[in-house]
């Protein structure tokens, strides 16, 4: 026996380093993510090295010009086709450049650049010892109620460290609809989850209510990522690759080279079905629907209310995103066996949000079961499993999250002593004392009510359209029933603004900076135009329903 | 291009809802006449397409057509027939009515407080309501239409809920309360039908491919657009449920009474005499024309349905202590009588019910009217208040006589010549229904009268004794309706003539002719 013999019975020869090249990344079309991360980082450094007093601008200034740059370079990438004829993989196979992504990523952009305009915000609190505080902690690491709280407050502290959590939050989500295999879609759900636990537990008044807020969102989305990662695993098994192509082909069984490692375990269709439906429980965890919804309410609730509105749309549409890929790229093949259980959750999730939602009495809870029946409409545009569905969906997020921000933006304004005045029954009689806030309140909930004329309205008739074409007209039946049912407790909200009496102590109306009035502003032409005149957005949606595989 | 009329019949009274929110706080006399002008040239605009409609021409007329929002297959399509053109002359009618009607009915309480302007918001809201109606009545996209129909209800809720009249028997707390309940009875109701309809929409859109009335009816008609028999019934039934809680029928109409009881009287008529309108309206037009079979197959339901309509109302309305409310159960059976003659399937009986809704109108807001004023002198809606009123206000009572004499179908006023064709039409196929129906008159001799004695005559109740007659503005809203119903009572051809050509096209549609003999007969 020869000692090469003997050798290669317990080493195998590796091919030379030379034949390692460099991965190949595709810098330009990674623009968007590069640069918000770009921004964060540098956010970073401001915080470390940048006198406090001049922080708050830097970082409002840094923000603002990442953001615009990034929906820049999204608008730039998508104009130069790769939103359509050049769409393709980047980054080694990790980053999907295409329409839905680009469409996404342009709709994250935005809100959270309008979000942030709510974050900044500084003239709603009354000022702490002479210094204009925004709606976030003095410090976070104070205990509430604490000696070093007080003196932080009356140090002027605010808490800048939430603008590049903003940024991080947001890079993450852009990668999150773009991701192209199972190990980078959990990174990017890892890179927006974390910044939004921290920034849930920020908020300057009702510390433990927030503290506890995140505590809970902390650790039940810690349950479902973990659920996403061990589902990553079985996948793995089951297709020997975290690629979503490769898995795709497994599935159909169009794959012809079994790594034999995996020999055992690949094809193993037991693999397969708990595999993708724990991703797709920790995906539906983050879009709230029923029955992963427990942490909605007591989050939107508890959270600074600029973080809720942000969050509200942005993760929404991230989750969303990343749902419609895995299930229209890697799981077609196996849409027989998913669209039966994604009936059923759409079902759940509709009527369970608008029922529950009849019973709230506090403003935000009541929006967050809203967002809940909301996620139930859009996963009927996603069970449609056609172009249309994939676009209905994409024009539903754009017209949802905006919104959705310009209410939580609205929530902001109606004040007492005590902070915001969220209880519903403060808020009766705000139609005599502040019509025009209660005007643009009111143009929300009829959006969200689906009513003709507003975004809402154009949004839910596409997905609807979406899914009796593709074959789920019970479904429609379900939402225009569930539809109906939530129409009350809009309307309810409206009845108490502008039918009742306004109460001797009622809340005060703050009168925002131009900052916050952009928010509203913005929100309530985008909600008009796209209820109106939709059919730009339509088109740019239905152009952007493809995607790369 | 021609100048698009049908678009600015609609658009004028939008700017005019625009302009009068507008007005400063304490320009509210500006509104009012701002909100009034708006009307008034609107009711111009709809004597042009009056004048130039050929009641011989062409199907639509007036057409308009541009693209809007192609990824839904949505097309902005206007057109009038005979139908719509004398239900946009209704409503440009009385819409200069109501609004003078109203003039002091929204006026601030409180002038304290600057920001709150309660009478631009009621006028912008009636104008708001009069450019939706009458876009739907041109629309000829059922997407254009659905929009509209279901937009509406919002400019009707906050009339609803927010303003009332300005004394109540039961003080202000419970009249706001009662307003509310009233405003979210009417929007659920609404909203509930309009929905299902929605998903009929979608449905006629995955059925269709479209949403063109006359494409669709076209292909329904020669044959190229086969629909399954349950599709096509599912399809009726959820436009026809959205129509008939508007218009409304029984069982679907308990809203009714609360939002007009609770609502101040111009918007109590702005309900019953212009926006129920626009259900009996969508029935002859959508429902018979895009699903014909379905139509015929559940005609005896929906005229079972209809006589209870109409007998119960009659009924209830008898049994009324509220003023108001016993014109809303009246104005049930009315729709009874409308949806009747529109099932009936023969053109007297669709002529009728076309006529019916313009005559409908016209009386409902003269009595209405009145009764408003009678209301706002005493501050009471009870029948029991009052007493001996034609002793100090004899032009009121006058004037509430011919109401009344006109909702009981007196001959020589004009909704006789529409319930005589509605009976005759019916009659000509379904003789036991006419004949139950006949009833309904009878009953409505009796509410009618018996609301006159019981309030008018006898001997003068001491809180009315004081009771100032019409004041010249009244008189100017209610003179020239009493001048409408007597001519149309005594002429109404012009109105037959329009209606006729268009009632004969959408019979041709559901393949029914009119019972030989009868129309012989008739003619």
């Amino acid at each position: 026996m020869s000692t090469a013999v003997v050798h290669s019975l317990w080493t195998t020869a590796a091919d030379p380093i030379s034949k390692i090249g460099a991965p190949k990344i595709e810098y330009a079309q990674l623009a968007p993510t590069l640069i918000v991360v770009g921004a964060a980082v540098v956010g970073i450094l401001v915080e470390a090295f940048v006198p406090r007093r001049s922080r708050y601008y830097a970082q409002l200034f840094l923000s603002v010009v990442a953001l615009v740059a990034a929906f820049a370079a999204v608008v730039a990438l998508a104009a130069d086709g790769y939103g359509t004829t050049k769409a393709h993989i980047a980054a080694m196979g990790a980053i999907a450049v295409d329409g839905p992504a680009l469409f996404l990523q342009g709709t994250i952009l935005l809100s959270a650049l309008v979000g942030l305009f709510t974050f900044a915000e500084r003239r709603l609190d009354p000022e702490a010892h002479g210094s204009r505080v925004d709606s976030f902690a003095a410090q976070a690491a104070s205990v509430p109620g604490s000696d070093s709280e007080k003196a932080a407050v009356k140090a002027g502290f605010t808490t800048t460290e939430v603008f590049p959590l903003l940024l991080f939050a947001v890079a993450g989500m852009l990668v999150f609809p773009a991701a192209n295999d199972l190990l980078t879609l959990f990174i990017a759900l890892e890179v927006f989850s974390l910044p939004l636990y921290l920034l849930c537990a920020l908020a300057r008044r009702k510390r433990l209510l927030s503290q506890e807020a995140a505590v809970k969102y902390f650790l039940l989305g810690s349950f479902a990522s973990a659920f996403t990662l061990f589902g990553i695993a079985l996948l793995y098994g089951y297709a020997g690759s975290v690629s979503y192509a490769t898995i795709a082909q497994v599935v159909d069984g169009t794959v012809t080279n079994v790594s034999p490692a995996l020999a055992d375990t690949m094809g193993n269709d037991v693999l397969l079905l708990i595999g993708a439906a724990m991703i797709v429980m920790g995906l539906l965890f983050k879009v709230g629907a029923v029955p992963f919804h427990m942490w909605t309410p007591d989050v939107y609730q508890g959270a600074p209310t600029p973080v809720t509105g942000f969050m509200a749309a942005a993760t929404k549409v991230a989750a969303f995103g990343a749902l419609l890929r895995i299930l229209y790229v890697v799981l077609p093949g196996l849409r027989w066996d998913w669209r039966p259980v994604m009936w059923g959750v759409a079902v759940v999730t509709m009527l369970g949000g608008a029922i529950v939602a009849i019973t709230q009495t506090d403003i935000k809870r009541l929006l967050a079961y809203s967002s809940i029946a909301h996620a139930g409409f859009i996963l009927a545009g996603v069970i449609a499993t056609t172009p249309d569905g994939v676009s209905s969906v994409l024009f539903y997020l754009a017209a949802y999250s905006f919104v959705t921000i310009g209410a939580f933006a609205v929530v902001t304004l109606v004040r007492d002593a005590g902070g915001e005045a969220t209880h519903l029954s403060k808020w009766a009689g705000l139609g005599r004392r502040s019509p025009l806030v209660a005007a643009v309140f009111a143009v929300f909930l009829l959006a969200f009510a689906g009513i003709p004329l507003t975004s809402g309205f154009a949004g839910k008739f596409a997905v609807f359209k979406a899914a009796a074409e593709g074959g789920a007209a019970p479904l429609v039946v379900v939402g225009v029933i569930s539809s109906a049912i939530a129409a009350f407790f809009y309307i309810r909200v409206i009845v108490l603004m502008f039918f009742s009496e306004p109460r001797p102590e009622g809340p005060t109306v703050a009168v925002p900076s131009p900052l916050t009035m952009t928010t509203i502003g913005v929100g309530v032409a985008v909600t008009l135009v796209l209820g109106v005149a939709p059919q730009y957005f339509l088109d740019l949606a239905s152009q952007a329903g493809v995607f790369v595989r | 291009m021609s100048f698009p009329l049908l678009t600015a019949t609609a658009a004028l009274p939008a700017i005019g809802a625009i302009a009068t929110a507008a007005v400063p706080a304490a320009r509210r006399n500006a509104a009012k006449a701002l909100a009034l002008f708006f009307s008034l040239a609107t009711l111009v605009l709809a004597i042009v397409i009056l004048v130039r409609f050929d009641p011989d021409g062409d199907r639509y007329q007036l057409t308009e057509s541009r693209s809007w929002i192609a990824e839904f297959g949505v097309r902005y399509e206007l057109g009038v027939d005979g139908i719509a053109v004398a239900l946009i002359a209704l409503t440009a009618l009385l819409i200069p009515f109501i609004i003078l009607a109203g003039w002091h009915d929204a006026d601030p309480l409180e002038t304290g407080n600057k920001r709150w302007r309660p009478t631009q918001g009621f006028f912008a809201l009636i104008l708001a309501v009069e450019a939706m109606v009458i876009i739907s009545f041109e629309a000829t996209d059922v997407f254009l239409f659905y929009i509209f129909f279901e937009a509406m209800l919002i400019p009707m809720y906050f009339l609803i809920g927010g303003f009332g009249d300005r004394a109540h028997e039961h003080g202000e707390e419970t009249a706001a309360t009662q307003r509310s309940y009233a405003a979210v009875k009417f929007l659920l109701y609404n909203l509930a039908g309009g929905l299902i309809m929605l998903a009929a929409v979608i449905g006629l859109y995955v059925v269709a491919g479209n949403f063109s009335l006359t494409e669709i009816a076209e292909a329904r008609a020669n044959g190229s657009l086969d629909m399954a028999t349950n599709t096509e019934r599912w399809l009726f039934l959820g436009f026809f449920f959205a129509f008939a809680v508007k218009a409304p029928l029984w069982p679907l109409h308990t809203w009714l009474p609360n939002a007009m009881g609770e609502s101040t009287t111009p918007v109590a008529v702005l309900i019953t005499a212009v926006v129920d309108k626009v259900g009996t309206f969508a029935m002859l037009r959508f429902c018979l024309q895009l699903f014909p079979e379905a139509s015929k197959w559940a005609t005896p339901a929906i005229l079972v349905l209809a006589v209870i309509s109409i007998i119960y109302g009659a009924l209830l309305a008898v049994g009324q202590r509220d003023i108001k409310r016993l014109v809303a159960y009246a104005s049930i059976s009315h729709f009874g009588f409308i949806i009747m003659g529109i099932f009936a399937m023969t053109s007297q009986g669709q002529s009728g019910a076309t006529l019916y809704m313009v005559n409908h109108g016209i009386s409902t807001a003269a009595l209405m009217l009145v009764a408003g004023f009678l209301i706002s002198r005493r501050g009471s809606r009870l029948i029991a208040d009052y007493g001996g009123v034609q002793k100090v206000a004899p032009v009121l009572a006058g004037t509430f006589l011919i109401g009344g004499l006109a909702t009981l179908s007196l001959p020589g006023l004009a909704p006789f010549v529409s319930e005589f064709l509605v009976l005759a039409g019916t009659f000509s196929r379904y003789p036991v229904i006419g004949i139950i129906a006949t009833f309904g008159i009878v009953l409505a001799a009796l509410y009618t009268l018996v609301l006159y004695q019981r309030t008018m005559t006898g001997p003068v109740k001491p809180e009315v004794a004081a009771m100032p007659d019409l004041r010249a503005r009244e008189l100017l809203v209610v003179a020239p309706l009493i001048v409408v119903l007597i001519f149309l009572g005594v002429y109404p051809k012009p109105v037959t003539d329009i209606v006729d050509p268009a009632v004969k096209q959408t019979l041709s549609d559901v393949h029914k002719k009119d019972p030989q003999p009868e129309v012989e007969a008739a003619k």
